[in-house]
């Protein structure tokens, strides 16, 4: 029985049931009768160019089946590479072969595949493939890289730097020559990876007599690996179905499609046995796409009062050795500089530089959080310049939500002018400030050093564009036995769209979410699909599952009132049925009189399916179902406010984070706890950005932290509890005014918590540019400081 | 390549005689032999916790332990905990307190707590913390994991109490 509306509600999880009982479907759980197992032979070295290949002693060991390398491949694989899906006409774009022709360009590239009955034999045969490489020099720090005379990243590379791009609003120059006030920073950040906790893994099935290739892989959107594979195989669109089972964690990385899943498609096709390749952690640390370095060299100019005139610099990005993703995620770095604040003028010069690692590409927040970095350490340098408080300075440069909707003036990625649909950014940060007491905080402060005690707080704010285009779908049928399925191109990794889609769809069907199945990351399900990335599904496939609903709820209600000779507008669903709506002191629907008035789900869907050798009544389409592709004209901006109290052991280097509250306003929230859930996660993703994550590399661009001993993640004892503050202004670009979330937690955190470092450091006179900032970093800087070496 | 062992042992229950090789490590018997998979590998190197099981009750990293060394053993996994459709107390609070998202890291986290609280009957939060450190989640930040395993040991302080 069903009467509350869900949406706004937080039900318990469709999806939890099964996770806690060990009967989730992973892809590694999935066995499909005389499967094989696939090894990759990776590149060890940064630049080499392939001498040899030697696999007879490989093949030779009982229980391999193939050792497969480029040559080995089918023509389509050698003649091509892997799609590019972003083009810019400012790219000079690098995409990989499925296995490394003649050249290796980095640690970890895929140049030979071993099946075999197993993975240990597939594993034990793998060091019996013999290589000859040519070490080539690398590239491994993108500034040096960019450099005219620095070793090419490839070999026959004009330069490495493949892309620059100019962002640029307003008159920078005058801005600069009109003020005295202008502060320079050069900013180092990194970011590492995404390590979900389930690595990649990937199944290929031929059926050779349907011509059919099936694909079990653990990514954020199969359709666009289908449209990958559909590009690499010559084969047509009803010949390939990719599925996307559980995800163990995806945030950013799982959405590329890789080299890998090319080889193992290949495999299975050339050996007519499915073939399942699932990646170990070693693998993940140098295979799988990650975030890293950016620098920033960048300056700002105020005038008297500390407003911002004008910003300008240069931003250096490792893109890593090919260019899956193309500049997008430098770009979104350039575009989210302004963030909350007015920037009358802004010019960002981008230079993309590839080197001899692993492909950068968007993480949780992708490139957001780094953008807010930089914002926010100018807001502190001015705030230190001017003697202001750094909240004041923020609150003299914000944009008022009277200003909205309001241009920024650059362009984002879509290709459209930024421009910020609602949000309330003072606000948001003076709800973020009141809750963590900050006018107090000098005060605490001042006590705290009495004790020896080193405490410090740091703000950060941050506008991020969700809901990116351009579509996602979602099909809402009811079958003829009267059970309701919503199927959508969306692809879970844990953020609850079993339930959120559900709830959405329960709302116009009038049942409750159990009623509801949800299909997700399944091309054969609905034809056309993009993906979970960007904070983007619960605009857009949460749009589309609402309009679809609305339709089938509508034809429901037409047929029944036909059946009934009634009025549509006296209906309503509920339970499974159209009935007659209660009238407001009359007759309940639940009376016995309603009762008799009312026809089912099933008996509806019995009739709009037609009978055979009948016409369908009036012309109507057959079926009580419907598609709807929501296509939003824009992004939809979240807004949010990170303030972070933190406090630093000066001897070791440790920070403890002792609160941490988060502002954020990310519209109407479909899912209270589903919502809070994920901005848990994202904090503790910027913490661990903030505080402990570096994927580190020698000069000859060789990996240097690849396993969690030498690569730290947030554990439990380093994550607080986090102190949520929600703000819901509905945006208006969607039917349900809701923005995305997944992000909102890590992208305006990092900048806080660095923040916050340093105000604690002050007395000490250390300034921090950098993320991370490590405990043995902050001994250095204590140390650089006592000598007074401070930047 | 690698040479076999005869080995029997009890998993959530029931008992099984496998033939193993000798370097198929715990987690890969259950996962593969057996067909237990809500056993999963986070790392495959005794860091991140998600292949925890219980042998003879005491939480084990299974990519870790070899099979052969589990011989004459009793074995619990994830599967083992709810009856039927009838989830454990702590099962319960992890859906109660959305402990779980993409659910991968959780069956090591479950079999990681059912441990502690029947050492630590009336935990604070920071002996939560402290024993959920070393199991890594990506996903919830913890907050609500330590939640849930707070919200357990008071159901089961209740249940004791009426008892
Ligand atoms: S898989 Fe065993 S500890 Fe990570
Ligand atoms: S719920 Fe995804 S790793 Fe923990």
């Amino acid at each position: 029985m069903m009467s509350e509306k869900s949406f706004g509600t937080s039900p318990k999880r469709k999806e939890d049931f099964d996770l806690l009982t060990g009967r989730g479907r992973f892809v590694d759980d999935i066995v499909l009768p005389g499967m094989y197992a696939a090894a990759f032979v990776r590149s060890p070295l940064a630049h080499a160019r392939i001498k040899s290949i030697d696999a007879s002693a490989a093949l030779a060991m009982p229980g391999v089946h193939a050792v497969i390398s480029h040559h080995d491949l089918p023509a389509t694989l050698r003649e091509r590479r892997l799609p590019l899906f972003v083009p810019h006409p400012t790219l000079t774009s690098r995409m990989q072969h499925a296995l490394a022709k003649e050249e290796v360009c980095y640690v970890g590239e895929p140049v030979a595949v071993v099946v075999a009955d197993n993975r240990y034999l597939a594993e034990d045969a793998l060091h019996l493939v013999e290589i000859d490489y040519e070490p080539l020099a690398a590239v491994s720090d993108c500034k040096a890289g960019a450099r005219p005379d620095a070793p090419r990243a490839h070999a026959d590379l004009e330069s490495n730097v493949v892309s620059r791009m100019l962002s640029s609003v307003g008159d920078i120059d005058a801005a600069f020559r009109e003020t005295p006030h202008v502060f320079k920073e050069e900013i180092f950040q990194h970011r590492g990876g995404a390590f979900f906790m389930e690595c990649r893994g990937v199944i290929a099935s031929y059926d050779a007599v349907e011509g059919a290739l099936l694909v079990y892989v653990s990514s954020q959107g199969p359709h666009r690996i289908k449209r990958a594979l559909l590009d690499l195989f010559d084969l047509s669109d009803t010949q390939i179905r990719v599925v996307t089972p559980d995800v163990g964690g995806g945030f950013g990385p799982k959405g590329s499609f890789y080299a890998e899943y090319a080889a193992i498609a290949a495999c299975a096709m050339m050996l007519g046995h499915p073939v399942k390749w699932i990646e170990d952690r070693r693998e993940n640390f140098v295979a799988t796409h990650q975030e890293r370095d950016q620098y920033w060299d960048v300056e700002i100019a105020v005038d008297a009062e500390a407003r911002i005139r004008g910003l300008r610099g240069v931003l250096t990005h490792d893109n890593g050795a090919y260019t899956p993703w193309g500049i997008v995620l430098p770009w979104i770095s350039v575009a989210t500089v302004p963030g909350p604040y007015i920037v009358p003028a802004y010019h960002i010069e981008l230079r993309s530089v590839l080197t001899n690692k692993v492909m950068a590409t968007p993480v949780r927040g992708a490139g957001r959080p780094e953008g807010v970095v930089v914002m926010e350490r100018l807001m502190d340098r001015i705030a230190r310049e001017f003697k202001l408080d750094p909240a004041e300075v923020r609150r003299r440069n914000f944009i008022q939500p009277s200003q909205m909707p309001y241009n920024v003036g650059v362009i984002f990625r879509d290709g459209k002018q930024v421009v910020y649909d609602s949000g309330d950014y003072p606000a948001c940060q003076d709800a973020a400030l009141q809750t963590i007491d900050y006018d107090a905080f000098r005060a605490r402060q001042a006590e705290a050093r009495l004790k020896g005690r080193y405490i410090g707080i740091g703000i950060g704010n941050a506008v991020e564009g969700t809901g990116l285009g351009p579509y996602e779908g979602a099909a809402v049928k009811v079958a003829t036995n009267g059970r309701i399925t919503v199927s959508t191109g969306a692809t879970p990794q844990g953020q609850s769209h079993k339930t959120t889609l559900a709830q959405i769809a329960a709302d116009q069907f009038g049942v409750s979410i159990d009623a509801i199945r949800v299909e997700t990351g399944d091309t054969s399900k609905i034809s056309q699909g993009i993906g979970t990335f960007a904070a983007r599904t619960a605009v857009n496939a949460g749009s589309s599952v609402h309009l679809a609903s609305v339709k089938v709820a509508a034809k429901a209600k037409a047929i029944a009132a036909k059946l009934l000779d009634v009025r549509e507008e006296d209906l309503e669903l509920r339970d499974g049925y159209v009935q007659l709506a209660a009238l407001p002191g009359g007759p309940g629907a639940a009376s016995d009189n309603a009762r008799q008035v009312r026809k089912s789900l099933a008996e509806l869907a019995v009739v709009a399916a037609g009978m055979p050798g009948f016409a369908m009544q009036d012309g109507a389409e057959p079926g009580l179902e419907s598609t709807a592709y929501f296509t939003a004209p824009q992004s939809t901006y979240a807004n949010g406010t990170a303030v972070v109290e933190v406090e630093v052991d000066i001897e070791t280097g440790r920070v403890t984070i002792l609160r941490l509250v988060l502002a954020h306003d990310c519209g109407m929230l479909i899912n209270p706890m589903v919502v809070e859930g994920q901005v848990m996660g994202g904090v503790a993703h910027a913490i661990g950005n903030a505080l402990f994550e570096r994927m580190l590399y020698d000069d000859q661009a060789q990996p240097l932290s690849t396993n969690f001993g030498e690569y730290l993640l947030p554990l439990a004892t380093d994550v607080p509890r986090i102190e949520i503050v929600h703000q819901e202004t509905a945006s208006p670009l969607n039917p349900l005014g809701i923005k995305g979330a997944g992000e909102s937690g890590t992208i305006p955190t990092i900048a806080p918590i660095i923040a916050a470092v340093e105000d604690a450091l002050s007395p000490f006179g250390v300034r921090i540019l950098e993320a991370p900032i490590t405990p043995q970093r902050i001994v250095e800087l204590l140390g650089d400081a006592a000598l007074g070496r401070t930047r | 390549m690698s040479d076999t062992r005869n080995i029997s042992v009890v998993v959530n229950g029931k008992s099984y005689q496998r033939t193993v090789d000798t370097r198929r490590t715990l987690g890969d018997f259950l996962r593969l032999d057996l067909g237990l998979t809500g056993t999963h590998f986070g790392c495959e190197h005794g860091v991140c916790g998600a292949c925890t099981v219980r042998v003879d009750g005491t939480a084990v990293r299974s990519c870790l332990m070899l099979a052969v060394q589990a011989n004459g053993k009793s074995v619990q996994t994830v599967e083992g905990m709810a009856e039927g459709d009838i989830l454990t107390p702590l099962q319960t609070a992890f859906r109660d307190r959305h402990a779980l998202q993409c659910g991968f890291c959780t069956p090591g986290i479950l079999m990681t707590m059912a441990e502690f609280l029947e050492e630590n009957p009336a935990p604070s939060e920071a002996d939560v913390r402290d024993a959920l450190s070393g199991n890594l989640c990506r996903c919830t930040g913890y907050q609500n994991i330590v939640d849930a395993v707070l919200q357990t040991a008071d159901t089961l302080r209740k249940t004791r109490d009426a008892a």
